[in-house]
């Protein structure tokens, strides 16, 4: 049984049917084909499929595409300027090394620019406990603290 | 720095983090192919158990199912393949039962693949597979390592007693004799607890067979494609190798567990010549966890013989391999020629003797995990030796220095010729970044706090850059271990490599290019590094055991020394010189000794338009291969020490300071190295502290299925590393000097962090993970 929902994602209105039970996840990759999002679990531990709805960070994966409807959704695609020029917060991830294979980036990325934008500039030991929710198996997370650190001061005012 | 040279030695910024920063990156499941079809695996839910009747026909009836496949449909083709054959002491071979595509008759597993259904989507192909009636007979699981060896049951039928084999090296006489008669022996019993490696990209795989052109493509998320194509076309389907494409595309992770030929791509790719249509596969972690390879899971007795001054005399380890239900890939030579090699170490011990039996359980098979065989074998002597020295009363640092092997080339007792190493300057370095000096007033500090504080080394070695063919032949690996490179220089003087290394992480599209860069002398822009596509690639092993910059590009940097070859005598054509006096730097061939010189460009420009060009000598173009297959090993060491602080009240340890001094030899790129030695560290602090795969004894069932039961090494489990990587002493036998860093953190750490513990708590043994609980245990022990 198909609903059709309406909802913006970076910025562009898209009105699609989807099952009740899709996930907001499956709707961004496959509905959208939106693939930077991605989906490193089954349990909401990993936090890869990290977006913003209406300007928090979400897990993708734990929130069903209907309860999106209506909603504003940004997803690593939309991070950037319109132009190209990274987020700060992505800048400071090249900049830092904060990425290696780049499956937990997105997440991680999109997590990132949630915690400053809602909490400011924070000390490592804060930096590591809001990351909590997002796994990276190849980093070690040491240059992902120094990068949220780096892009938490490059975004303020 | 001049912008076209100095390239080695920089922390050039990755050229690939540009599309994974923007969510560009294409991952095997993000590519969706016309036509496409989904497909789900049923699995085993028991951990052994005969299939007594399997019946798809009213599943077949379902809606959008395209296909079911069972093991009947494989019967008449090969087992997944073993690449390691190892004798047993007796001189007979490893027992090598076939490893079947879809499950023949039997389950060895929970997670054992049963069934395959291919549907219009995935969620029809899963309400199918729950309408397929399988009637199982349950029988008696082998699940404990240290029991396997004679249980009731049989995993097979060709192993009764559960043993593949029974291998040893050294002179074990010679070691028994020296236990006997040592001034002072110690004992040690370890687990090395299993692993999951949990890349963070689930494997995944779209195969689609071309009617037209009989040929088949399959996207899979793996390391080494041009290793998958040969085992599955050559052993498995007998589909003639040129008429089938791989391709790893960009690949989140692998750590060893994408190395291996599965199960399920075969099964996808076996099916896509019926199914005419792309069938993708996307593991769910929850299936990831049942059915990935995991790694370590032994169980070892070590004993190490010294003499009054703290000299080792012997060494001598028994261990217990669990090989899990099937032979995956490289199972066999893991706990072996990966693990029992290295048990000299750092240090000149005359005698050692290790024997390895390895079983089969009814759980995942078990294979290379980051490090494979060498972390086991780092924290087996790094625990005994940190031991021994405490326990005779000698400074850890100092036992170790008393043994270290200060002469090179080092041939062990254990079939290994360290070609250059220095010791004593990273352990040097380590204790001076780690402040060693200032430990006794932190440890005054954090006592006034009820607090114990402890300081643990360890000084790993380990045998990387696999591997000399020749030898690992004469060890009984079925395949080659070279590398291939091509460049492939374009008019205008631009290059494309193409290499059959795989980066999943590594960032060899930014690495490569800087050694290309350096040799050629252009600039980086002008580089563009392939790889992970059989169509494009000549050919490639792959990456794993930390070979690819000392193997891999050691095959491009000998590609590139044919192509420099070829533009001198271009260039001495150009101007009218002796080949013999042309040189080449910065980018430009000169006539030594004059002003005269012609660009790279202009000679390529001349490869490819060859109006003035020595015919007589030279054909056109300029475009070179070579492969390199490695001389020896490469062998990075370092020392590690790790200071932890322990609450006995509640047996939670903090790591305070995490210090890794590593000889990696020459480094093209530090923030890369550094960052693979971070990614390390986190892996052997997760086995130190956090993470164990647990299957229930009884039953067999993984009761550690989820990121909510495997305890994953999260930000916040872990402090900031300090890492550095010494100036170090060159690989002697490839053109750059490098030894190979991916795997050395996991490799040094995990002892560090238990020596650490035991000297806080002044406790001989905890055993891994130190989880608070275990560690509470042992503090509580200590303190009756």
């Amino acid at each position: 049984m198909g609903m059709k929902i309406t909802l913006s994602v970076n910025g562009k209105p898209h009105t699609r049917e989807c099952e009740p039970q899709t996930l907001l996840s499956e709707f961004i990759r496959e509905t959208l084909r939106l693939t930077g999002t991605h989906v490193g679990c089954d349990t909401a531990q990993c936090g890869a499929c990290t977006v913003h709805l209406n300007g928090r960070a979400v897990k993708s994966c734990a929130t069903l595409a209907v309860q999106a409807a209506g909603a504003e959704i940004t997803t690593i695609e939309g991070l950037a300027a319109a132009d190209g020029t990274l987020h700060p917060m992505q800048a400071a991830f090249k900049a830092c090394h904060g990425l290696q294979c780049g499956f937990c980036t997105p997440g991680m990325v999109m997590s990132a620019v949630d915690l400053v934008q809602h909490h400011g500039c924070q000390s490592e030991r804060q930096v590591r406990e809001a990351l909590e929710g997002n796994i990276c198996r190849c980093t070690g997370y040491h240059n992902i603290v120094k990068a949220v650190q780096q892009g938490a001061a490059a975004m303020k005012p | 720095m001049n912008a076209r040279q100095g390239f080695i030695g920089q922390s050039v910024e990755r050229r690939e983090d540009g599309r994974f920063l923007t969510g560009k990156g294409q991952y095997t499941d993000d590519i969706t192919l016309p036509g496409q079809t989904h497909a789900y695996f049923l699995r085993s839910p028991y951990a052994h158990a005969r299939i007594q009747s399997l019946d798809t026909a009213v599943a077949a009836q379902a809606e959008g199912v395209l296909g079911i496949f069972t093991g009947e449909h494989f019967k008449a083709v090969g087992g997944l393949p073993c690449g390691w054959l190892i004798n047993s002491l007796d001189g007979a071979a490893m027992k090598e039962p076939k490893h079947p595509v879809l499950a023949d008759g039997k389950v060895r597993y929970v997670g054992d693949r049963v069934a395959m259904v291919v549907a219009e989507t995935l969620e029809q192909a899963k309400a199918a597979a729950q309408l397929i009636d399988v009637q199982y007979e349950e029988l008696t699981p082998v699940v404990d390592t240290g029991a396997a060896a004679g249980a009731a049951s049989s995993v097979h039928d060709e192993a009764p007693d559960n043993r593949c084999y029974t291998w040893g090296i050294g002179d074990k006489d010679g070691a028994e004799a020296a236990l006997k008669t040592a001034a002072h022996v110690t004992t040690l019993q370890f687990r090395n607890n299993r692993l999951i490696p949990n890349a963070m990209e689930p494997r995944c795989a779209n195969a689609f067979y071309d009617t037209n052109a009989d040929n088949y493509t399959l996207y899979v998320s793996n390391q080494n494609p041009h290793v998958e194509r040969l085992l599955m076309c050559a052993f498995v389907l007998g589909i003639p190798e040129h008429k089938m494409r791989v391709v790893a595309p960009d690949v989140g992770g692998g750590f060893g567990s994408k190395i291996f030929l599965y199960g399920e791509e075969t099964a996808l790719v076996f099916a896509s010549k019926s199914i005419r249509r792309p069938i993708k596969w996307t593991c769910d972690r929850s299936e990831a966890f049942l059915s990935d390879a995991h790694g370590r899971d032994h169980v070892s007795t070590a004993q190490l013989a010294l003499d009054k001054d703290g000299r080792f005399l012997a060494l001598k380890a028994e261990t217990t391999a669990n090989l899990g239900a099937y032979l995956s890939t490289f199972s066999s030579c893991v706990p072996t020629i990966l693990h029992a090699t290295l048990l000299a170490g750092q240090y000149r011990t005359p005698k050692i003797w290790c024997q390895v039996t390895a079983v089969f359980t009814n759980t995942a098979p078990v294979d290379a995990y980051r490090g494979a065989g060498r972390p086991e074998a780092t924290y087996l002597l790094e625990r005994i030796v940190e031991t021994a020295a405490h326990e005779m009363g000698l400074d850890p640092a100092e036992i170790r220095r008393r043994n270290f092997i200060t002469e090179f080339p080092y041939a062990s007792p254990v079939g290994l010729t360290y070609d250059t190493g220095d010791y004593n300057a990273t352990m040097t370095r380590a204790i001076e970044l780690a402040d060693v000096a200032g430990f006794a007033a932190r440890k005054a500090a954090s006592a006034a706090k009820g607090l114990k504080r402890g300081l643990g080394y360890s000084a790993y070695i380990e045998a990387c850059g696999i591997a000399p063919s020749s030898v690992a032949g004469a060890l009984g690996a079925r395949a080659g271990l070279f590398e291939a490179g091509e460049v492939r220089v374009h008019p205008t003087g631009k290059v494309t490599i193409f290499t059959g290394s795989h980066s999943h992480g590594q960032g060899h599209e930014t690495t490569f290019a800087q050694v290309v860069a350096d040799k050629l002398g252009i600039p980086i822009d002008d580089i563009v590094i392939e790889h992970g596509d059989t169509s494009k690639v000549l050919f490639g092993m792959g990456t794993y055991g930390s070979r690819s910059l000392a193997v891999g590009g050691t095959a491009i940097v000998k590609a590139v020394d044919k192509i420099v070859a070829k533009g001198k005598k271009i260039a001495a054509h150009l101007m009218e010189a002796a080949e013999t006096d042309i040189v080449f730097e910065g980018g430009e061939f000169k006539v030594a000794g004059t002003d005269r010189s012609v660009p790279f460009a202009q000679v390529s420009l001349t490869a490819y338009v060859p109006h003035n060009f020595p015919h007589d000598k030279l054909e056109p173009g300029l475009n070179e291969n070579a492969f390199y297959d490695p001389s020896n090993f490469t062998y990075p060491a370092g020392t590690y020490i790790c200071e932890v602080e322990v609450d006995p009240a509640t047996g939670v340890t903090c790591i305070e300071r995490m210090t890794a001094v590593d000889d990696f030899g020459n480094v093209i790129n530090p923030m890369i190295v550094e960052g693979q030695v971070h990614g390390g560290l986190a892996q052997g602090i997760g086995q130190a502290l956090l993470e164990q795969g647990v299957y229930d004894n009884e039953s067999g069932q993984l009761l550690t299925g989820s990121y909510m039961d495997y305890a994953m090494p999260r930000a916040d489990d872990l402090p900031s590393f300090t890492v550095e990587t010494a100036k170090g002493t060159p690989c002697t036998h490839n053109p750059l000097g490098v030894k190979g860093c991916g795997e050395a953190g996991a490799i040094g750490s995990p002892p560090a962090v238990i020596n650490a513990i035991c000297n806080a708590l002044g406790v001989k043994d905890v055993p891994m993970p130190a989880t608070p609980y275990t560690v509470w245990q042992a503090a509580r022990a200590a303190a009756r």
